[in-house]
């Protein structure tokens, strides 16, 4: 996943060199090892060990009587709630998440091409507004939309001026849920795509233009195709996390009709007991990301990822 | 690119009709004019923030009425809103620090080394990445509450700590990786070809060069630590971070004050990143020359 950092390849510098060096100049020795222990000592200990413990949680059962003591065991029921109660929290988790990435898509392509293509010295002026808003803390931009979006806002009013919102009202819905989504992993989206148009050479979808492509041609046969690596790693990063938040559902969303983070949130701070049921479900959903993201790799990948 | 600009022609011989010149300069200006409005839609929900710091709120800071310069005149006026802050700033300091200096050595063993377990390395440090939030912070506190609690260590800012280090560690290999395979193997190997030693080498040739890639390592490490409220709602016990305080106050509406502090930090991050820019530029331009 290489292409999320172009914040730090600074145009003109004389030490950037445009080829990755020849595997030949790679050097065999421990010091490798010296470097990686402490890292992967930390994952090993704050991502490794807790991820075994969350699947030892989703097969403890509870002392009856005793709400938040459990004991060891080894009970499926805990995966046969969560697949069978929760179905629908999964459903919603991913078609919110799915329409949010498309729309992302919409929305970041045309910004990330702007920027490679035709923002010349704004370049990097574009590029600090991407991120710029990442430093409002998201519950607050979060919130924001909540007004934005109130039943009494400009939003509202104008939609239903032109009679386009047959339900009088946006916030409390889903379409907030999906809205606030989208815009909250924008940016997630915008800088993959702009590091490989970045990358790609503007002669190539010039000569699409040399030879006869209509402007439409010419995108859909160069550079589409070019960006594919930035396009795939943007969706994997919108994705992933709208998949498992809670916040927009909070802040945003109805009050039935939850998603799969708002019921891990619930089960594990808010229930008595409901540890296990929620780590099955932590580790439902964490296996079929997994899943998805590997197909999905597998389908469209390249080895920039990984 | 466009040899012709429709607003000057060169040729007299043709001259497109207003209505054709208007399609044309709209076909040129396209994506620009649609990257300005993603823009806009992007901050449009700091202007709100930015707005409703000056909401002369009752008990809700929802709905606008009327103008007051109170908030920023004391923006540590509410309870936990300022403690809260100082909190997200060590956090993000102490996690920053110590995820940047182990991201990176990690970083120079990826690229610059040939070992066995390599492939292996790549995964661990690409699933945190792909794994959800909730997940991590689920599993988190399933160890800290039923495993590390026998050790002594409870729920609070340790534990907000370590977690944070972990999401931020993969986030800066990435990060520092790109920009060591941009570098040119040839200028290290100069170094050595003069006598000098591989700390000297990496010292006075290599650390300068991934200085840049290592900084906004940093920068992108602070922000997904100062930001963080999912992974850190399970881990932080008691403890208040910014994020954390302004979600429980959302609840009953977010005093203005954290729309105060909120915009502020967004100022005080866009200064610093524009300063990045010049003084990075000003240092290219000047090995141009």
């Amino acid at each position: 996943m290489s292409s999320l950092a172009p914040v730090s390849q600074v145009a003109g510098d004389p030490a950037v060199h445009p080829t990755p060096p020849a595997p030949e100049t790679q050097k065999r020795s421990w010091t490798a090892y010296l470097l990686l222990l402490p890292g992967v000592l930390w994952l090993g200990v704050f991502f490794i060990l807790p991820l075994v413990q969350l699947a030892s949680v989703s097969l403890q059962s509870r002392y009856p009587g005793f709400p938040g003591y459990y004991y060891r065991d080894l009970n499926f029921e805990n995966y046969v709630a969560a697949l069978t109660d929760y179905a629908p929290h999964f459903a919603r988790s991913f078609l919110y998440a799915g329409m949010a990435t498309l729309l992302a898509f919409v929305i970041a392509y045309p910004l990330a091409y702007a920027m490679a293509f035709k923002a010349g010295r704004w370049r990097n002026l574009m590029m600090i507004c991407v991120i710029a808003p990442f430093f409002t803390s998201f519950i607050l931009r979060t919130f924001a939309w909540s007004q934005i979006l109130a039943d009494e806002g400009w939003v509202v009013g104008v939609l239903s001026f032109f009679n386009l919102l047959p339900g009088g009202s946006i916030i409390n819905t889903p379409i907030a849920v999906v809205a606030g989504l989208t815009y909250n992993f924008l940016p997630f989206m915008v800088l993959p795509i702009y590091a490989s148009l970045e990358r790609a050479d503007p002669r190539v979808i010039e000569a699409g233009g040399d030879l006869y492509a209509n402007g439409f041609t010419t995108f859909r046969t160069v550079t589409l195709p070019m960006s594919m690596p930035g396009v795939l790693a943007g969706t994997l990063l919108t994705f992933i996390p709208a998949a498992g938040d809670f916040v927009n559902m909070e802040l945003l969303g109805p009050q039935r009709g939850k998603m799969v983070g708002n019921v891990i949130n619930d089960q594990f701070l808010a229930i008595p007991g409901g540890y296990p049921v929620a780590a099955a479900l932590s580790f439902t959903l964490m296996a079929a990301i997994l899943a998805m993201v590997f197909l999905y790799v597998r389908r469209f990948g390249t080895e920039e990822l990984v | 690119m466009a040899t012709m600009t429709p607003t000057s022609p060169s040729s007299s011989a043709y001259r497109p009709s207003a209505a054709k010149r208007a399609q044309l300069w709209l076909a040129n200006h396209f994506a620009m004019l649609s990257a300005i409005l993603v823009l806009l839609y992007l901050f449009l929900p700091v202007a709100y923030t930015f707005a409703f710091s000056f909401n002369d709120h009752g008990k809700t800071n929802i709905v606008w009425q009327g103008f007051t310069w109170e908030h920023w005149q004391d923006p540590c006026g509410v309870t936990g809103a300022c403690e809260s802050l100082v909190t997200s700033l060590q956090v993000g300091a102490i996690s920053t620090l110590v995820a940047t200096v182990l991201g990176t050595m990690m970083a120079l063993a990826m690229v610059r080394y040939r070992f066995r377990g390599k492939q292996a390395s790549n995964v661990l440090i690409f699933v945190p990445m792909a794994t959800p939030e909730i997940v991590m912070g689920a599993a988190l506190l399933t160890i800290f509450v039923q495993g590390f609690s026998n050790i002594g260590i409870d729920l609070g800012f340790g534990t907000i700590v370590f977690s944070h280090i972990m999401f931020c560690l993969s986030f800066v290999v990435v990060t520092v990786r790109a920009r060591i395979q941009s570098l040119d193997p040839r200028i290290e190997e100069a170094a050595q070809d003069l006598y000098a030693s591989p700390m000297q080498t990496f010292w006075k040739v290599t650390f300068p060069l991934i200085l840049p890639g290592i900084l906004g390592a940093a920068m992108l490490a602070f922000s997904l630590s100062f930001d963080d409220f999912i992974i850190t709602n399970f881990v932080s016990g008691n403890e208040n971070t910014f994020p954390k305080f302004v979600y429980v106050a959302s609840r009953r509406g977010i005093p203005a004050e954290a729309n105060v502090i909120g915009f502020s930090m967004f100022v005080i991050a866009v200064l610093l990143v524009v300063g990045a820019q010049v003084v990075s530029s000003m240092r290219a331009s000047k090995y141009k020359s």
